[in-house]
């Protein structure tokens, strides 16, 4: 049993030593060994990887899927799939990619490395990020499994109604489709909370708001995208599937339900999705270019004031998905300025990280390659975006595969780029080895020729009228050609894929030792050793600039105080990071494995009949129970942060340049 | 009549010529802001790559102003934009309706059917798939769909728009050059969303005016006696469920109208040719020829579906 009780309770002694003692703190946060420890863990860490882990196996399988839909593209009327098939293919890829890829990858991302850049030891509410992976994995292992029976979603991953009503499509697979969603949102909902508090809670003492890492800041505002987004579409998709089990008429046009209430709900959530999936791209960006150009991020302010700003209007434009439904021109004038206006905080950014390359030294690594390809495809991706703000263009092009260049230049270019820079600059701290930077220079070149290959006929294919989502076309339309060339690019992209995949297995154990920070970068996940240890930070950090590694004296003081026996996590205030109190967080726990498992039966239940959700709220209500079941006086507790243990001086003595 | 090659690049309307010019001043705008950034940003690197980092404001100073003029650059030419977008969007919806022709377009998995309006409802006249308009008089469509969202898309003459159902919008265009335009569904209708098309066939007014007067007469009698029997096939087996041809007791309204199905160039809604051998094809095994669509298999012997495609090639 762990020692308890035994550290001194005077109030009167001195400030206590840094640390009591590094070997049994490292216990106290390691996971227990074995299997069972795995499936108890509550540590962001394990938890990140899982999710960047489980996040890239759906990257994979779904670009499997659009390589099988380029293959049947590849010539007119290819006998190789069927309209069911390929049905399924492309719902299923669209639905992986965005549900079950995109925005599950940048959580991850956050949950491993929001506490590591706030200088906290855990994350907020470890356990409930524990039942998110859980209820993701559920989603992702759910629609594959139905995919492989031959009940994978297949009116699209936007399933509108009428078609995918009961009427139009009497098997499960909208079910599917809907009851995924609940999954992945539950998720994502839960992640967002814990981030949100993380970022605002747990940072470290002299992180003032001005001091954040720009990265923390794209998380904390996607978060709350999160929070306001994916409610409209649980909405929807709860609706749909109320309107096929039990008959609602939502959306069932014959008994005076709406068939575009839906795809207002839909896109409510929609649009701002995309920024979800491109802020944290942006946070990226910017901590990317900050670090390579050994300066730092020229014009902090207007970038997070801009990743502010889109997060707003990012809701206010969902409409220019609807153009073609006829809207009237007044409403329509609106939605086509705010969706040219969002282009100002981007070209804003744009400009700073131009101005942030210009006056620095920058060093052009595997991770900045990737940076020259983000700059290409996305800016092209976003210039197309302004053509389809406007109206009249929008129609011509909408529901084409103009529209399916665009947005696969706008999300790679805007997530999967960053994503492949942040595998480079990341993978050595989370495994503790470099990579290869002739193979990545392999890998990069490949994708992004392969990617323009592949997509960039698509806007021509789109304007010369092909629309989306046909499994095949006749001869006449003279799209082949095209589509052959955009097929064979599929084969850059995906030996660009290979390459990096073999790149990281290699390095696993070849590659050189990474050691703390490698990069020479300014933010406090490279004060750690790197993979970090179990506490995260033997010592935790406290700060007194936005570029801890940087900029801080040499002597900056560290946190002390915080009980190295129990999971000891000091909580400090919002705006000025002062010490709050002490709080005990939870030590592993198999519950939210349990939770997720009960719940994941209920909804799948609930794809059968009704009654499942009164019978598998049982089992739930039973996990809670488990779940929140007081262990010891330890566990869940908080203590006031006590005057004679202030790490921090006191507010006269407050470290230079930390808000009043 | 020449057929041509669908694309919004080459407007055979004033919609399409005004959205084509937007277009090409959008093309260009954008292209030039893609270079200069690009340019801007591999400069960037290759002045970083050399120059020492400044990190105090002064030297920051001259950046600051750089970067605002850019941004204010950006605004400048975003609200240029806006304001071409505004003028593009009025002149599209300024066609007049006068002397217009007014046509219900309703969709149907995985079809179109065409009604075009007349005060005398004997004089109304319905037909698929194969839409004539007159050429420089404006076109009233007043769209719908009896089953799933559709959407009606000639790129050469207009934008899309969405048939959907309970909803009734009117959309007008008008074809400029006498020609026949591809059109096609854009909009996710189900397993045969990719074979849902149409053909817009413009002609001169006289020429128009003729063939809607053809249309509204009942449908041809046999004249011989192969034509006879297919006739009478297409009486007594499943077809008269669901089609209907005028002058016969067939009157379905599941699937398309039949009455002149000779006259169209192409059957299935434009996937193959009114032949007598692409006829019996479609008529033998549609599920072959477009899995999924709403038309059985139907089970006659190959002289019976032989009669029964002479009889429908010859509704002319």
């Amino acid at each position: 049993m762990r020692k308890r009780d035994q550290r001194p309770q005077d109030p009167g002694h001195e400030l206590p030593p840094a640390l009591e003692d590094p070997k049994e703190l490292e216990e106290t946060w390691a996971d227990d060994p074995g299997l069972w420890g795995w499936l108890c863990s509550v540590d962001h860490k394990a938890i990140g990887r899982r999710y960047l882990g489980t996040a890239m196996v759906m990257f994979l399988l779904a670009g499997g899927l659009a390589a099988l839909m380029r293959l049947q593209l590849s010539r007119p009327e290819n006998p190789f799939m069927g309209p069911d098939l390929y049905n399924q293919l492309f719902s299923t890829h669209g639905t992986t990619m965005m549900f079950l890829f995109a925005v599950p990858v940048m959580q991850g991302l956050g949950v491993y490395f929001v506490p590591l850049m706030v200088g906290a030891r855990a994350i907020a509410f470890p356990r409930m990020v524990a039942y998110s992976y859980w209820m993701y994995l559920g989603g992702c292992i759910f629609l594959y499994t139905s995919l492989f029976l031959n009940t994978g979603p297949d009116v699209g991953w936007f399933s509108y109604p009428p078609l995918s009503e009961q009427l139009f499509n009497p098997t499960k697979r909208p079910d599917v489709w809907a009851q995924m969603i609940t999954w992945t949102e539950v998720a994502s909902l839960a992640v967002a909370v814990s981030i949100i508090t993380t970022a605002f809670k747990l940072r470290a003492p002299g992180m003032a708001l001005n001091r954040i890492p720009i990265f923390v800041w794209a998380q904390v505002v996607t978060s709350f995208m999160v929070v306001f987004a994916m409610p409209a579409v649980m909405m929807a998709s709860t609706a749909l599937i109320l309107d096929r089990l039990v008959a609602t008429h939502f959306f069932d046009v014959d008994r005076g339900g709406d068939a575009l209430l839906f795809q207002h709900l839909f896109w409510f959530f929609g649009h701002p999705e995309v920024y979800i999936i491109f802020i944290p791209g942006t946070g990226i960006v910017s901590t990317i270019i900050t670090t390579f150009s050994r300066r730092p991020m020229f014009g902090y302010l207007p970038v997070v004031l801009s990743l502010v700003s889109t997060a707003f209007i990012g809701f206010g434009l969902w409409v220019h998905h609807m153009f073609a439904t006829g809207v009237p021109q007044l409403g329509a004038s609106f939605f086509t300025a705010a969706s040219i206006i969002i282009a100002v905080p981007t070209g804003i950014q744009f400009f700073c990280w131009i101005a942030t390359m210009w006056s620095g030294k920058v060093e052009v690594k595997a991770p900045m390659l990737w940076m020259i390809g983000f700059f290409w495809v996305f800016m092209m991706g976003g210039l197309t975006g302004t053509m389809l703000a406007a109206v009249p263009l929008n129609i011509q092009v909408h529901d084409t595969f103009f529209v399916v260049a665009h947005f696969h230049y706008v999300l790679i270019g805007g997530a999967v780029f960053p994503l492949f820079a942040a595998f480079y600059y990341w993978y050595p701290k989370i495994v503790g080895r470099m990579l290869s930077e002739r193979a990545a220079a392999w890998g990069f070149g490949l994708f992004f020729v392969g990617f323009n290959t592949t997509f960039f006929p698509m806007h021509i294919l789109g304007l010369h009228g092909m629309p989306r989502r046909i499994y095949t076309y006749l001869p006449e339309t003279g799209w082949g050609t095209l589509n052959l060339v955009a097929s064979s690019g599929a084969l850059l992209m995906t030996a660009g894929v290979i390459i990096v995949l073999a790149n990281a297995w290699r390095a696993r154990h070849a590659g050189a030792l990474a050691g703390d920070n490698p990069w020479n970068a300014p933010t406090l996940e490279w004060a750690t050793a790197s993979p970090p240890a179990h506490s995260n930070f033997i010592h935790p950090p406290t700060v007194g600039s936005a570029y801890p590694i940087w900029q801080d004296r040499p002597d900056q003081a560290v946190v002390v105080g915080l009980r190295s026996d129990v999971r000891d996590v000091l909580v400090t205030h919002l705006l000025d990071t002062e010490p709050d109190h002490r709080s005990v967080f939870p030590e592993p726990s198999i519950w939210p494995l349990l939770t997720a498992i009960s719940t994941s039966l209920m909804f799948i239940g609930s794809i059968f009949t009704a009654w499942a959700v009164v019978y598998g709220s049982v089992p739930i209500f039973i996990s809670m129970v488990g779940w929140f079941w007081p262990k010891s006086p330890d566990e869940g507790g908080t203590q006031p942060w006590p005057a004679t243990e202030r790490t921090l001086p006191l507010p006269n003595e407050a470290p230079e340049g930390a808000m009043p | 009549m020449t057929s041509v090659l669908q694309s919004v690049l080459d407007p055979a309307g004033p919609q399409a010529a005004h959205i084509s010019w937007l277009w090409w001043l959008m093309f260009w705008v954008t292209t030039a802001v893609f270079v200069i950034v690009f340019a801007l940003v591999l400069a960037a690197m290759w002045r970083g790559g050399r120059a020492r980092p400044s990190a105090d404001e002064a030297a920051d100073r001259p950046l600051a102003a750089a970067v605002s003029f850019g941004v204010a650059l950006t605004v400048v030419i975003l609200f240029g934009l806006l304001g071409a977008t505004m003028w593009t969007h009025r002149a599209v919806l300024a066609l007049g309706a006068e002397s217009a022709v007014t046509v219900n377009v309703t969709g149907h998995q995985f079809w179109w059917e065409f009604e075009y309006d007349a005060a005398v409802p004997s004089q109304r006249v319905t037909t698929a798939n194969e839409l004539h308009i007159p050429v420089g008089r404006p076109v009233v469509l007043k769209v719908t769909s009896r089953d799933v969202i559709h959407s009606f898309w000639v790129p050469n003459l207009h934008g899309k728009r969405d048939l959907v159902p309970g909803i009734t919008s009117a959309i007008w265009l008008q074809a400029d050059r006498p020609a026949v335009y591809r059109g096609q569904c854009a909009e996710f209708c189900g397993r045969q969303h990719a074979h849902m098309a149409f053909e817009v066939v413009a002609e001169p007014d006289a020429r128009f005016e003729r063939w809607l007067d053809a249309q509204r007469q009942l449908a041809r009698a046999p004249q011989s006696a192969a034509e006879t029997h297919g006739r009478d096939l297409f009486l007594t087996t499943q077809c008269v469920l669901c089609h209907t041809v005028r002058g016969t007791p067939a009157a379905g309204k599941v699937g398309p109208d039949l009455t002149h199905v000779g006259t169209r160039g192409k059957i299935a809604s434009a996937t193959l040719q009114t032949r007598p051998d692409d006829v019996a094809k479609w008529i033998r095994d549609p599920q072959h020829v477009k899995p999924g669509s709403q038309m059985p298999p139907t089970p006659l012997s190959d002289a019976d579906v032989q009669a029964l495609s002479d009889y429908l090639v010859n509704l002319k």
